[in-house]
């Protein structure tokens, strides 16, 4: 018996994504080991979105940071080719530094669709970022719930399957359900971004099974999004074999956006690294690491239990 | 009167995007600026010459920190 194949959660060697297969779907010891540390973490072992290529495994929401040179800070420290933005009404009174230091850091834009709650509007949002920030590329979020912000199956479905006709290339926020991440790769979504928890929980990953199921299937990337609180939920989930992190909350409210910025990437990193070194599986009992053939015969009887 | 992010104003049945956009303070390039017309988006390039009719609604909208 491999080991993958007896423990749900063990991930064999992870390959790059975008080929269709994913870390079981490949067996252990398939992939060539030619990458070292740096490599794996580095520019060797990019992430493929659309074709597109990133160098970091670890995108950044923009959501939260009190200020902007914390953001700024955050960008540089995190790693990061890819942030987040949301669209709102222009306020007269707010300042543009936001798309300024966007442009210094020279990032790629994800605008997304946040805090819509019907496809109709989601789709007029993503139209609007399209005309706004010149990319094709939309975080699709539909949410059906103010409490938990949990996405609205349906509505998502059907946002999604209208913006990939016009050319969109969508990146929609989903449930942990891998049906539903299914459908959304299915209809042609770019990749696929599965919860951990509830947006701005910070309470990890609640169903690593299901993360498992969905990274198992998929022919996208799987990226993480939401729910991270700290760097060992960003190991857990590329430990699971997800492509990706999207991380906003746990770097911008802790209580050094920097720090945790520079926490998080090292968890992206070291959990990327694992997942393609293959872990061992859990066991109920040791196994023990050191040979017992040539012990030692003392002539000392083991004592009475 | 025509709605622009809401709020109502008279007597601006027929300015133009581009004119509106100014008076919300976004003039220039319009960078991380878009504008839908009656849920319609209206591209940046036909700005300057689409006029509001009376009774649309416009929303202007700009890039806000999001995750």
């Amino acid at each position: 018996m491999s080991a993958t194949g007896s423990d749900p959660l063990a991930v064999g060697p992870v390959g790059s994504e975008g080929t269709g297969e994913h870390a079981a779907a490949r067996p252990a010891g398939s992939e060539g080991t030619g990458g070292n540390a740096a490599g794996a973490a580095g520019s060797s072992d990019p992430l493929v979105i659309a074709g597109v290529e990133l160098g970091s495994r670890l995108i950044l929401g923009t959501g939260g940071f009190p200020r902007m040179e914390a953001l700024a800070g955050a960008i540089e420290a995190s790693g990061t080719e890819m942030v987040t933005v949301a669209l709102r009404r222009i306020d007269p009174r707010a300042h543009h530094s936001l798309t300024d230091v966007l442009d210094r850091a020279g990032v790629r834009v994800l605008p997304n669709t946040a805090g819509c709650f019907t496809a109709r509007d989601a789709v007029v949002t993503a139209r609007l970022a399209r005309e706004a920030f010149a990319t094709d590329w939309v975080k699709l979020e539909v949410i059906g719930d103010e409490r938990t912000l949990l996405p609205d199956a349906p509505e998502l479905l059907a946002a999604a399957e209208q913006l990939v006709a016009e050319g969109f290339v969508v990146l929609p926020y989903t449930t942990d359900d891998p049906v539903l991440a299914r459908r959304l790769e299915d209809i042609g979504c770019a990749a696929v971004m599965p919860l951990g928890s509830p947006i701005g929980s910070g309470m990890g990953i609640r169903n690593p099974y299901n993360i498992r199921l969905i990274v198992e299937a998929a022919g996208v990337p799987v990226v993480l999004d939401a729910g991270v609180g700290t760097t060992s939920d960003a190991a857990l989930a590329m430990e699971l074999g997800c492509d990706a992190v999207l991380c906003a909350s746990a770097i911008s409210r802790a209580q050094d956006p920097i720090a945790m910025a520079c926490a998080i990437r090292a968890g992206v990193e070291g959990g990327r690294l694992a997942a393609r070194a293959g872990r061992i599986p859990h066991r109920l009992h040791a196994e023990a690491s050191t040979t017992f053939e040539g012990m030692l015969e003392l002539g000392v009887e083991p004592a009475a239990h | 009167m025509i709605r622009v992010n809401g709020r109502e104003l008279d007597g601006r049945d027929g300015a133009t995007i581009a004119e509106l956009l100014e008076e919300l303070g976004a003039a220039g390039d319009g960078r991380g600026v878009a504008v839908a017309v009656d849920g319609e988006v209206v591209p940046r390039g036909e700005w300057g010459s689409h006029a509001v009719p009376a009774g649309a609604r416009v929303e202007a909208v700009g890039a806000v920190q999001g995750g």
